[in-house]
This record gives C-alpha cells, structure tokens and sequence, in this order.
C-alpha cells in the first residue's frame, strides 16, 4: 500500500477583507462577494514566504507521520512564488528540517497545479521502490496586480504530504493528469505580476481541464461520484469548484469539508492541497476522497485516495487547518496590506 | 549579515542547535569550544525545545537601513525551556497586545534580504502561543 503516512499545512495569520479592496478601487464588494463567492484572503508576514510556509506545513506533516526526517529520499516543493528565480526552494527546507543531505531535491512550477504534481511525483518515487518516503508539498504566496479582479483571491498558504508505504494514513488508489497548451494565464520572465486572458479562464481552460480529468480518472477507477465522502477541487474562486463538482455528478455535501475558498482565497500551489488537508484532518477511516488540481498553461492531476484507520492516530497530532483559518486573525487595511505585498516603491 | 557568515550560523538559525557540555551539562548556543562553567572541551549537540516565555521587549520605530519599511515591530529576549535566551524578532503580533511572561514559541521566517539580488537571509522569530 503506498499513500500519505503524514500530512501538514501552515497559512498566515493576516487577513484583509473584500471590502477593504473594493473600497480602494471603487468596486462593490457585494458584487463581488456574491459573483466569485470570496469574503476575505490570507495575507503573508513582512517576513514570510513559499519557503518559510512550505517549513512550517511540512513540519506539521512530520509532527503526523513520527519519523526520522534524514529517511526522506526527496523533496519537491511545487509554487508559482518560489522566493529565487534560481535556486531550489528546498534547498532551505531541507537543512531547516533535518532532511537530507543524502537527499533528491526539486522546485515544480505549473501556474496552480504545481503542489499536486510535487505530490504525484512523491507518491510515484515512492510506488517505484526508490526511496522510503518522499515529501510532495504546495505553497504560495501570490499577487495580483492593483485593482486586476485578482487582487480579491489571491493569497497565501500551503500543504505538504510525506508518502510512504508502512502506516499508510489516506492510501492513494488512482491518479491522472490531463494537460494541453491553453494559454490562460501566464507570467514572463522579470515581470512581477502574471498577465490572464479574463473570460477565457473559465470553460476553455478550467471547466475543460478539470471535467475532462475527473471524468478519465473516474472511468479509470470505475467508480462514480457517489462512492465518494469527500470531493476537492483546484478553488481560483468560491464558484468554480462549486460549479465543476455540479457538473460532474458531487454534491454540495461532498463539496463543503475541502472548499475553504470563501475564507482563505485562492492559495494558488496550496489550494486543492489545503482543501485536502481540512479534509484529512476530519476524514475516517475507509471514506474514499476524489482530488482534482488545475494550472493555467494549462493542466489537471487527479488523485482517488482511501483513508486508513490510522488517521484517527494522526489527526490530532499537528494544528488543523480550519483551526488556523477560524482562529488567531489579524485584519489589515489595504495601506497595510499594499506594505506587506511590497507594493509601495521605497528608498533602497 | 554577509553570505559566508550566514551559511556558517545555518544550524543554530534554522535548526537551533546547541552545545551540551559532557562534564557539567552546561547547555551553550551557538555551540563553544570550551565550557566556560568547568572548562572541559567535551560536548553533545542537541536540538533546542523550540518553547519559551518573554522576559523582555521593545518596539523598533526607527528602523536600520535593511528594516526600513519593516517598522514598528518587537525584539525581545526569550529564555527557551531549555534555559537557554536568546535576543529575537517577534512577529505576527499587534504591538499592545504584547507583555512580559507570554509563552511564546520559535518559527521559521525570513530574518532580511541582502539587498535586492542578494541571499534572503531565514532564521528564527518568536510568535505567541
Ligand atoms: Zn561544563
């Protein structure tokens, strides 16, 4: 059996409300609240980023899992924020964990989808005989240009998941990834916010990538989407998720655990992996749960997995995610907020 | 904070390693050559336990040239259970809610940047608990 044997996520503290982004801007939040389904995002520390969110998350995965971190054979930190344009993100992580010398290490990048495909290479590493165990994470901590519709999504957070093969916790039964060129979104080399095509982000990009791999990975698994507790799916927006589970056959029911949209915006690489993770941390043993990421450019990876009567032993071991989403908030006003996203032109 | 130096600190600043002298059981961080309680030369590395409480804060107003655009924000003096203390940043805090004798426990953050090309410099910072 090989799958999760320890799972972690980590989000900020700060907070900044759709309406304190709309007033700037002169939107109505109401609009705005009701049209993308979005309240309020998390917002990265001065002094945090993919790295420092990606040690936390995946120290809350060791807390779970109670192994030796130098038995980690590989460490794929997937994110569109990665801190250095050259130089692995999990270079850090490593020697701030304990992981490693004797240790593969990698940064993935695929707009959104860039967490699940550290995760699917982790869990494959894995299932191949290479390694003991391998840690797949997603992280961000993502912008928006002023006043670009993505100013009220994106935020900041992550999730990080060891595979392995002994006290397997959710084991992973089927994956699939779906992938073509869709130029939605994008961002060039030295520019600092990333250009999308606006309506066209939608049916031809997400909706088609995200129904086209749930439906294979379901044809592959022969299974149907009522032999699943829980569903998760890529969250750009409240509404997207809501609408592609519509179209497949889930429930709002199956929905409702994963989707963390509304209060935590748009995670970018830790979205369906966050969503994921709340899921985890209440799931019991024996209830089936159907992933499926989406990343502009654009791609899907799927994943069925089969929680095992060992999560009860884990769950409480490490901070859950709706406790840090509900709990401990700092708001910020978009003065603030614009100073801690560097968006203010200081002296050097 | 240059390059060299940075690298040598890495496993006290990210993984808060100590010194525990053999004879004596004197806990020094960073780690020393000598113990400066019995004078042996003899020591066990360990993690330190990453909880504490404040003894003592202030708040930087007028930030040095990396810190501008950083300020207000807390440093302060934590002893760690460990008994060891040490001077650190305090983040994710609105200022007034802070007082002497919070439990507090050590995280991973990014400390500076050197420059605008240069390293992101990472180490500890103390959040409440
Ligand atoms: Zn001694």
């Amino acid at each position: 059996m090989v799958g999760i044997v320890g799972y972690g996520s980590y989000l900020p503290r700060y907070r900044i409300k759709v309406e304190s982004i709309a007033k700037e801007w002169g939107a109505d939040p109401e609009t705005i609240k009701r049209g993308l389904q979005l309240y309020e995002k998390t917002v990265p520390g001065l002094d945090e980023d993919t790295i420092t969110i990606s040690v936390e998350a995946a120290r809350n995965a060791l807390k779970r899992a109670g192994i030796n971190p130098k038995d980690i054979g590989a460490v794929y930190i997937g994110s569109e924020s990665h801190p250095y344009a050259v130089k692995p993100s999990g270079t850090i992580l490593i020697d701030a964990l304990g992981i490693g010398p004797d240790v593969h290490v990698a940064s993935y990048e695929f707009a959104c989808k860039a967490g699940s495909e550290a995760m699917y290479v982790a869990y494959s590493l894995v299932k191949a005989g290479e390694m003991k165990y391998a840690l797949g994470i997603g992280a961000d901590t993502s912008q928006g240009a002023p006043g670009d519709a993505l100013e009220y999504s994106a935020s900041a957070g992550g999730a990080a998941f060891i595979m392995g093969k002994d006290n397997v916790v959710a084991e992973i039964l089927f994956t699939n990834s779906y992938t073509s060129d869709t130029p939605d979104f994008w961002r060039r080399e030295h520019e600092f916010y990333p250009r999308h095509a606006a309506r066209f982000t939608g049916e031809p990009a997400y909706f088609k990538h995200v129904v086209n791999a749930s439906n294979a990975l379901l044809e592959k698994s022969k299974m149907k989407p009522e032999d699943f507790k829980y569903a998760v799916f890529h969250m750009p927006n409240g509404k997207f998720p809501q609408m592609a589970g519509k179209k497949l056959g889930f429930t709002k029911e199956q929905l409702e655990v994963g989707w963390i949209v509304p209060w935590m915006g748009n995670t970018y690489s830790g979205s369906s992996p966050t969503g994921l993770s709340a899921i985890l941390d209440v799931a019991e043993p024996g209830d089936k749960i159907f992933m499926v990421s989406f990343g502009s450019g654009a791609g899907s990876d799927g994943f069925i997995f089969k929680v095992t009567d060992k999560i009860k032993d884990i769950q409480d071991k490490a901070v859950k995610l709706r406790d840090m989403l509900d709990n401990g908030k700092i708001y910020l006003d978009y003065g603030q907020y614009a100073k801690f996203r560097g968006k203010i032109i200081l002296n050097e | 904070m240059i390059s060299p130096r940075y690298h040598r600190e890495i496993p006290q600043r990210y993984r808060l390693e100590a010194g525990k002298c053999k004879g004596c059981g004197y806990v020094s961080f960073p780690p020393r050559l000598v113990c400066p309680e019995c004078g042996k030369n003899d020591f066990d590395l360990f993690k330190l336990d990453n909880e504490g409480k404040l003894l003592t804060y202030t708040i930087i107003r007028v930030g040095s040239d990396k810190f501008v655009g950083k300020t207000p924000f807390a440093v302060g003096i934590v002893e760690l259970k460990d008994g060891v203390k040490l001077t650190t940043q305090i983040a994710d805090v609105n200022l007034d809610e802070l007082k002497i004798g919070q439990q507090v426990k050590l995280v991973f953050r990014k400390i500076q940047d050197e420059g605008k090309s240069g390293l992101h410099c990472y180490g500890y910072k103390a959040i409440l608990i």
